[in-house]
């Protein structure tokens, strides 16, 4: 069970939270004029690496605040945490 | 026969002054307070225990702990019975009752023991291989596989005991209170950090319970005497806290463990009355260390497991622990020095040891020099080829190794013995360091598995490390509880090292598979799943590669004990077939609970009326008053229908139904979700949630809105009231509140940063009251004599604030069913009393309260569709006849490109239309399959299904809703719905019956 460390209120078990899945899926605008396979794409196509993975949680039973973590996936570890609005850290691909 | 005849003179923890009876398999016995029921039942002669899983073959004690694979027994009856127990690890109590499992009619003469005689015919993937053909014959097999698979018997009744759940915070957890996990917790204690030791076992001191001081002093004193001071210690120190009888079972992710604690399973029924049976911790460790000690491996050999040959730590733990003669003749079986330690006990206590037989050659350690000094006979570089004895061992057959170690030569001497204790050497229990993924390391000298690198902060000390002495066990154990609270944030210093004396170890010669000369011998690798050396071999002949496969294939390590036993021979014995080294094939995973775990603990206080939240409306009392029936929509209790003088459901919802249309129908619609949405973008911002268009609503008006994922699916819809310009109220369906409000959110947060929104769930703060039909509006008028209700000054979809049975109140000029309704909200503490108003008030004009079921008739009347009913997130609003709602020129809203993709513009979408069947008293089953073309039997092509379906009082005919295929291009035809009972013809219709024009909306 892992241990998010909400930036807001501190470190919670993930059972408070949501995962909003891979973050920094930019919403194409002028959605209009974009082709189908490129809508596609944004809507269903998902990394799933082994590693070093950006994603979007929600303090859902808690703040209700949405926030950014970079979890290694293959050992859980949570590399870096940062807000909605904050660019993405430069976070090294972990070694397996 | 005498009492407790195996029973020794002198010596075990056991309290000779406390005697207990029990029985076993009906019959009573005689043990002692401090012996489990293994212990007791050898006191009593008793090896022969159980059959085993596949063959029924007769099965002994075999181990002294977790690690048993055979003595597994039913234990309890009636609701408090449970199956699988161990005897090893299951503490006497007076009156305990245990039986065997896995044998009918009886432990002695047992039917299953057939598939013994047959077990050529039973190779590994035997099910695999027989039972796939002909497919259709598998519903046969199964009933009878079903039946004679499985260990003991689930309890039938409801579970009498409580159960809870603790969650805890520590600095450091120290598994285990071993010489190791106990020098550990003294250390990380001493420095002050929160620490909790908890162990399986009743006692704390894990081998040193059984270690009786005639070799072995701890700082100069008896292994007893250092138990009792450093346990003071521990006892003395305030943030320890110590947990017995608690089994670490899992090992998660950050450092998240599950403990289970046995608090009254120890003690007879009686004694545990109102008290918690078991207690499920859910800790979180800063630090975790690691004293699993180890577990002994078996040696596999031809006739391994006949009652009576058990390991040779188990027999030690008998006779030193338990006061217990596991046989009166005892031929102990080694590739290593620690069985010489049960020998020179056993020869201490008088029990006749016949011979050591050692798979080496050259032995040269302390042990068996004392042994050989105490004359005791050994047999060294000899193997055993065979045994005898049918429930219980007889003899063995001995033969010398050849020179290469992998045959047998010479003459075979026969020894007689009642009991064969060995030993294959010991592996580190590396189970809660590989669950939390860690990854281990094989020694190939010593041949075991260490633990590598940590993933998580996690160390290893002791046994569990691969340091196998006391001396080593005691050392690393205060070296890592002391390194575990420095990093938990706590200072201290080493202590001064504790002097240890003990015979100096030799290490082992790993010996997977001990060579016999006799053709066809069966050697047991997993004893609790029957699979044999040949199964192995065979897998590996069949292709089985990968030691995952090789596991699924024969089952081998999939029994309750998880292959405690069997896993390492296993894995030897595949990677020696394969010719591959041992860390090429790789361990099999290891995985939680480490023992097995009760659902009773799992599920803990989260039975009954608390398994789930219950949200009642404000007036559910009074739906309850008049006999009310109740449907459960999410965790709220809805009115479903209130039947009157013995009614049928379905007269009670015509009764309802009609009375709506003709008269005025009540509904408690407080369920409904509501959301306050509030901010200078709300219009903007619902602009892009709805797919229509929101800015120009005026103040005080209402709107349906439809809402969608970015898929174009539909997610949830309902009305919507500008309350002022930067001010809204959103109603969502029942069931959807809470997912709504985090959609909204999520928006708000994750994409459109920019806009001013606030987002506040008001669900419970208001109670709403809908009325509808044609006496609706005179009723409320009586009511609310100050507001102004006639068609002309309060129209359809607008709100007007005001004085409701003098309540203030917001009524809503709305209707979910076609006929003129109100929605009166009001706050949640006056919602019962405003009801009771309209009740008494609506009297004089046959007021009827109706259900959800009413509600849904009335809807379906009108072709209304449910989002979760109609739609189930594979449908847009094209699909369900809405186009008219998608505002194409607004802008971008979510799920509008969407709406444009290839797949969601196919002419062939399924499409709701209605559905009419011939005969008008038939109603369609909801879900359905819709064919257009019948054939005799199945398969046959599905082009839709009816998603919902009544009756209609007021057309006096059966309606549905349906999702067809091309079905707005239907319109007319017949289609077919194949029931078991017969198939139904249906016409294709629009989807609405009743009012089509929507006059009475007006009315």
């Amino acid at each position: 069970m892992l241990n998010i460390p909400c930036p807001w209120c501190g470190e919670r078990d993930v059972n408070e939270f949501h995962c909003g899945g891979e973050a920094h899926i930019a919403r194409p605008t002028g959605a209009d004029t974009i082709d189908d396979a490129a809508w596609a794409d944004y809507l269903f196509m998902r990394q799933n690496p082994k590693g070093r993975h950006y994603e979007r949680w929600s303090h859902a039973h808690g703040c209700r605040r949405w926030f950014h973590i970079v979890r290694n996936t293959d050992s859980d570890q949570i590399l870096a945490v940062y807000l909605m609005d904050e660019a993405p850290p430069d976070v090294p691909e972990p070694s397996s | 026969m005498k009492r407790q005849r195996y029973r020794l003179h002198s010596g075990g923890r056991i309290d000779r002054g406390d005697e207990r009876s029990f029985s076993f398999n009906g019959r009573r016995y005689f043990g002692y307070a401090g012996d489990t029921l293994a212990s007791a039942l050898l006191a009593n002669g008793v090896h022969f225990v159980g059959r085993s899983f596949k063959y029924h073959r007769p099965r002994g004690i075999f181990g002294s702990g977790a690690e048993e694979p055979n003595a597994l027994v039913q234990l309890g009856a009636g609701a408090r019975t449970d199956p699988n127990m161990r005897a090893t690890t299951t503490a006497l109590f007076e009156g305990l009752r245990a039986k065997s499992q896995n044998c009918w009619p009886a432990l002695w003469f047992d039917i299953g023991g057939i598939n013994d005689r047959l077990s050529g015919l039973l190779p590994a993937g035997f099910y695999y291989k027989t039972f796939m053909r002909p497919a259709s014959l598998w519903k046969f097999y199964e009933k009878i596989i079903r039946n004679a698979a499985g260990l003991g018997r689930a309890p039938v009744d409801r579970d009498p005991d409580r159960y809870e759940h603790q969650y805890a915070h520590c600095d450091v957890l120290v598994v285990g209170a071993g010489p190791a996990g106990l020098a550990a917790a003294r250390a990380a204690g001493a420095t002050g950090a929160r620490v909790i030791i908890a162990d399986e076992q009743s006692e704390f001191g894990g081998t040193l319970l059984t270690e009786n001081g005639r070799r072995v002093r701890i700082g100069g004193e008896a292994p007893d005497e250092w138990l009792n001071s450093i346990s003071a210690e521990l006892n003395d120190m305030p943030e320890v806290n110590m947990l017995p009888r608690t089994t670490a079972y899992g090992n998660y992710a950050h450092n998240f463990v599950g403990l289970m604690e046995r608090i009254t399973d120890h003690l007879p029924t009686e004694d545990a009355e109102g008290e918690v049976r078991q207690r499920l911790w859910k800790l979180r460790a800063k630090e975790i260390v690691l004293a699993t000690g180890s577990l002994e491996r078996p040696l596999v050999f031809a006739g391994n497991d006949r009652p009576g040959v058990m390991l040779a730590g188990a027999a030690r733990d008998y006779v030193n622990r338990y006061g217990v003669s596991p046989g009166s003749r005892v031929v102990i079986f080694t590739n290593n020095d620690s069985a010489y330690a049960a020998a020179l006990d056993m020869a201490e206590a008088d029990i006749a040891v016949e011979s050591v037989i050692d798979l080496r050659s050259e032995v040269e350690g302390d042990l068996p020099r004392r042994a050989r000094e105490a004359g005791i006979p050994a047999l060294q570089g000899y193997t055993v080829v065979a045994t005898s004895g049918r429930h219980r061992v007889k003899g063995v057959s001995v033969m010398r190794m050849n020179d290469a170690g992998d045959g047998v030569t010479g003459p075979v001497r026969n020894l007689t013995c009642d009991c064969v204790a060995m030993s294959g050497g010991w592996n580190p229990a590396v189970h809660l360091f590989s669950q939390a993924r860690g990854k281990l390391v094989f020694e190939p000298d010593r041949g075991i598995f260490v633990p590598g690198e940590p993933v998580q902060a996690i160390r290893s000390a002791g046994a569990c490390n691969g340091a196998f002495s006391l001396s080593q066990c005691i050392a690393e154990g205060a070296e890592t509880g002391l390194a575990a609270a420095r990093v938990a944030g706590f200072e201290g210093e080493h202590a001064s090292p504790t002097n240890v004396s003990e015979p100096a170890d030799k290490p082992q010669t790993p010996v997977w598979r001990a060579p016999t000369d006799r053709k066809g011998a069966r050697m047991f690798v997993d004893f609790q799943n029957d699979v044999t050396t040949k199964d192995l071999d065979l897998a590996v002949r069949e292709g089985y590669h990968s030691i995952e496969h090789v596991k699924r294939y024969t089952t081998t390590g999939m029994g309750t004990d998880q292959g405690k036993t069997s896993n390492v021979n296993a894995l030897a014995i595949v990677a020696n077939a394969l010719g591959a080294e041992i860390p090429a094939v790789g361990v099999t995973t290891f995985r939680a609970p480490y023992t097995p775990i009760t659902f009773g603990a799992i599920t803990g206080r989260h039975v009954g009326a608390l398994f789930d939240p219950v949200r009642r409306t404000p007036i559910h009392e009074w739906h309850v008053e008049r006999g009310a029936k109740f449907e459960d929509v999410g965790q709220w209790k809805r009115a479903w229908y209130y039947p009157r003088n013995g009614e049928t459901m379905r007269q009670a919802v015509d009764r309802e139904v009609k009375a709506a249309r003709d008269g005025v129908g009540i509904l408690d619609y407080s369920t409904l979700g509501k959301i306050d949405i509030r901010g200078p973008d709300a219009a903007e911002f619902l602009n892009r949630i709805y797919t229509n268009a929101w800015t120009k609503l005026g103040v005080g008006r209402c709107r349906y809105g439809l809402m969608l994922r970015d898929d174009g699916m539909v997610m949830d819809d309902g009305v919507t009231l500008r309350l002022a310009v930067d001010h809204f109220l959103m109603t969502t369906t029942t069931g959807n509140a809470a997912s709504v409000l985090s959609w909204l959110e999520e928006w708000l947060q994750t994409e459109w940063p920019d806009l001013q929104v606030f987002c506040t769930s008001v669900t419970e703060q208001f109670a709403t009251i809908s009325i509808c039909g044609p006496k609706a509006r005179v009723l409320l008028t009586e009511l609310a004599p100050d507001m102004t209700l006639s068609g002309d000054e309060f129209a359809h979809m607008s709100m007007q604030e005001g004085m409701v049975a003098g309540v203030a109140a917001r009524v809503l000029r709305v209707s979910f069913t076609g006929e003129v309704g109100f929605e009166i909200n009001v706050p949640a503490r006056y919602g019962r009393a405003v009801w009771d108003a309209f009740m008494e008030a609506g009297e004089a004009h046959g007021i009827t309260p109706y259900g959800t079921e009413a509600m849904h008739v009335l809807r379906a009347e009108k072709g209304f569709f449910i989002a979760g009913q109609e739609s189930d997130g594979t449908v847009t609003p094209i699909d369900l006849g809405m186009e008219w709602i998608v505002n194409w020129t607004k802008g971008d809203f979510v799920g509008r490109r969407s709406l444009n993709r290839l797949d969601t513009v196919r002419e062939d979408r399924k499409q709701l239309v209605g559905l009419i069947t011939t005969d008008l008293e038939t109603v369609l089953e909801e879900g359905a399959q819709i064919v257009a073309h019948v054939s005799d039997a199945p398969p046959m092509e599905m082009i839709g299904h009816v998603t919902s379906s009544y009756y209609s009082p007021n057309l006096g005919r059966s309606i549905a809703l349906a999702m067809i295929r091309s079905g707005r291009s239907r319109m007319g035809e017949t289609l077919y719905a194949p029931m078991p009972a017969g198939t139904i013809e249906v016409t294709v219709t629009k989807p609405v019956f009743f009012d089509e024009e929507g006059g009475r909306l007006n009315g």
